[in-house]
């Protein structure tokens, strides 16, 4: 049973200009998504930069204003709701940020940062914040010194778990992760990787992981939404899209992901340039006339692929 | 300051240019590159040897701060002269690189030699034309005139796969898009056709899609003019799909060297091993990710003598590493610098569990 719903979500940005100053014309940067959390599971948001993958992320925590559709957390309607400080939306969605530098406060230390969703939303005694606080960076790894610290100073991987027991401070049930490794080596990646399983297994997390990376949301996700211009091209589980891509900007996005590994690339340069030529043959039948994507159509109970014009006359 | 740039005039023209028959393009010999940090330098490319030959492509491998960038901006003079200390051999067409003034640099760079950068809205000058940005390593190198450039300048951009090049000449950088950006870059690299072009990651700040036309985009470059292209990349997926070979780099020393296909089926070293096994794998089923123990070390701290990677892998016993480890040919074409990784096994094989949450305890 999924916890929260996203009904047809919309972030329309104006764009102003003319005389007046007035509004000419609008960015569509999310327009009309509709998605489904469940418990303990993990949600992937892939596409290119600039297809709304991270608007969505903020327009799901409240940074970024709704045009229309409704997020109903609960049963209870969150959209753009001014929500008390006490309200339990605010305190069960956190957000992990993609530059853990600069989501961090270099004038306070860590144990402030971290305190800080402590004492929004939670009720404790300054001796049961100080032991919650210690308990968090053993969670996440950190020594106890590092709560006298400043972020500066310590390094990438170790910013971005201070970034991780901020967000699991106050038990959160949905955690929006906007691209949180992909200003990390390989091997602090994997370290915040594994650790991110780990405490999604022992607190039942879910996660919305943004990423442009599909080796990374394979490993981390579920279920997977393909995102293009704002709409949902394609969505279905990890086996759905990866074994059985329906839709040609899956099949482009897919073909383009470099195999570590040497045999065989001929043949996969070659796949990759003849899907990039049907890609822009059959554009056409993929788009409508705005380069809008169609509709999701369900291919079976998981999958669901957006319409081909074709299929679009039928319906 | 002179207030009219010394104009080269070249009696070689582009078409007429003097072909180099040896295979080897680039020599590097024991190069040593130090930063000065309160008056002491600490060398960031610590004994590196290596050779690039002619129609090949060469990746280097590592992690941040393995010194993989210093040793291509040491290759082409990019470094603040105050402040960083050049030691060892680059022979390049007879000549070493690493003595060179300024002005003998000044003829080789992006001329004989060019380099692609990360970021492209960074290299490119943002209050040029881009058809002014491709002339300008034209006029400086070659006799071309005005006309003759400008028609060089359509066809490089042709050539780099944009299909309306008469108006991308006239646009300024802000008004590309990261693929193309990274295209004029491309096109500005290998306008003189250099035999050797520096790529330093050239597709990390791309998305998928335009990474793959990219890198097609400069094998298919590189077939055409037989250019040497060292390729720096933190991405092994990369590597993979277009490398010849392989050089790995840890803290300042390349640590294993060896063809493409020797080293993705049978890495040796312990840290390429657990840089292979860090990756999350598109058809891995595996749930947990190898990590590596601790850091790499700042160059400061880096310890100077023995094995580098041993304090990364501390259940291996001392005697398995070498006193100084040199560089051993365990198969032709393959090198692998201390003998670790004969003893080397992952924690994991032994049975014990995977520390790594504590790891930077």
């Amino acid at each position: 049973m999924s916890f929260m719903q996203i009904n047809d979500l919309k972030v329309h940005y104006p764009v102003r200009g003319g005389f007046f100053n007035t509004v000419i014309d609008r960015v569509l940067a999310v327009d009309g998504i509709t998605m489904e959390f469940e418990r303990g599971k993990a949600y992937g948001l892939v596409g290119e930069s600039g297809c709304g993958k991270s608007t969505t992320g903020k327009a799901l925590i409240g940074l970024e204003k709704i045009t229309s559709g409704s997020i109903i957390y609960e049963g209870e309607n969150v959209t753009n709701a001014r929500r008390s400080r006490k309200s339990s939306f605010n305190r069960d969605v956190q957000m992990i940020f993609q530059d853990a530098h600069s989501s961090l406060n270099p004038r306070k230390r860590v144990k402030d940062i971290i305190a800080e969703p402590i004492r929004n939303f939670l009720s404790l005694s300054p001796k049961e914040e100080e032991r919650k606080i210690s308990e968090l960076l053993e969670i996440v790894g950190m020594p106890e010194d590092a709560k006298l610290k400043y972020p500066h100073e310590f390094s990438g991987g170790q910013k971005q778990r201070l970034g991780i027991a901020r967000a699991i401070a106050t038990n959160p049930k949905l955690i929006i992760a906007d691209e949180p490794v992909s200003a990390l080596d390989l091997s602090v990646q994997a370290q915040v990787l594994n650790f991110m399983k780990d405490i999604q297994n022992e607190f039942g997390l879910s996660y919305l992981f943004i990423s442009h990376d599909l080796g990374v949301v394979k490993h981390m996700c579920d279920h997977i939404s393909i995102m293009y211009k704002g709409r949902f091209v394609e969505t279905g589980t990890k086996e759905d899209i990866y074994t059985n891509p329906q839709h040609i900007y899956t099949k482009r996005l897919l073909s383009a992901i470099p195999e570590v590994s040497p045999l065989g690339r001929e043949d996969r340069k070659r796949e990759r340039i003849r899907v990039e030529q049907h890609y822009q043959a059959e554009h056409k039948n993929y788009y409508d006339e705005n380069e809008r994507v169609f509709d999701l159509v369900p291919v079976s109970n998981t999958h669901a692929v957006a319409a081909t014009s074709s299929v679009k006359e039928v319906i | 300051m002179q207030f009219v740039r010394f104009k080269l005039i070249k009696f070689n023209t582009i078409t007429g240019r003097r072909v180099n028959l040896s295979k080897e393009l680039l020599k590097i010999n024991n190069l040593h590159t130090g930063f000065r940090i309160k008056d002491t330098f600490y060398d960031a490319v610590d004994g590196v040897s290596l050779t690039v030959n002619k129609n090949e492509i060469l990746a280097i491998v590592g992690e941040s701060g393995c010194g993989k960038s210093t040793l291509a901006t040491s290759i082409i003079g990019l470094y603040d002269q105050n402040k960083t200390r050049v030691q060892g051999e680059i022979i390049f067409d007879g000549k070493n690189l690493a003595s060179l003034s300024e002005e003998g640099l000044n003829e080789i760079r992006g001329f004989q030699i060019s380099m692609i950068f990360q970021d492209p809205l960074s290299a490119l000058n943002p209050l040029m034309r881009i058809g002014e940005q491709i002339e300008e390593g034209l006029s400086y190198h070659t006799s071309l005139n005005k006309m003759e450039r400008e028609k060089r300048v359509l066809e490089l951009l042709k050539q780099v796969g944009i299909h309306n090049p008469e108006r991308v000449a006239r646009q300024f950088p802000h008004q590309l898009s990261g693929g193309m950006r990274q295209r004029v870059i491309i096109a500005i690299a290998i306008a003189c056709k250099p035999q050797i072009i520096i790529a330093d990651e050239p597709t990390t700040a791309l998305d998928v899609t335009i990474q793959a036309q990219i890198l097609d985009l400069l094998i298919d470059l590189q077939a055409e003019t037989e250019a040497g292209i060292i390729l720096i990349t933190h991405d092994l997926g990369v590597v993979a799909e277009v490398a010849d070979r392989v050089a790995v780099m840890y803290a300042g020393q390349i640590i294993e060297e060896a063809s493409v296909e020797e080293l993705f089926t049978n890495p040796k070293h312990p840290y390429t091993r657990s840089l292979f096994n860090s990756i999350p794998q598109m058809n891995a089923q595996s749930d947990r990710l190898n990590v590596i123990e601790g850091i790499v070390p700042s160059l400061m701290n880096l310890p100077r003598s023995g094995c580098r990677f041993s304090s990364r892998i501390p259940w291996i016993p001392g005697e398995a590493h070498e006193e100084n480890p040199a560089l051993h040919e365990i198969s032709p074409g393959h090198f692998v610098r201390c003998t670790c990784w004969k003893e080397f096994q992952f924690k994991t094989d032994k049975g014990g569990g995977t520390h790594e949450l504590y790891a930077n305890k």
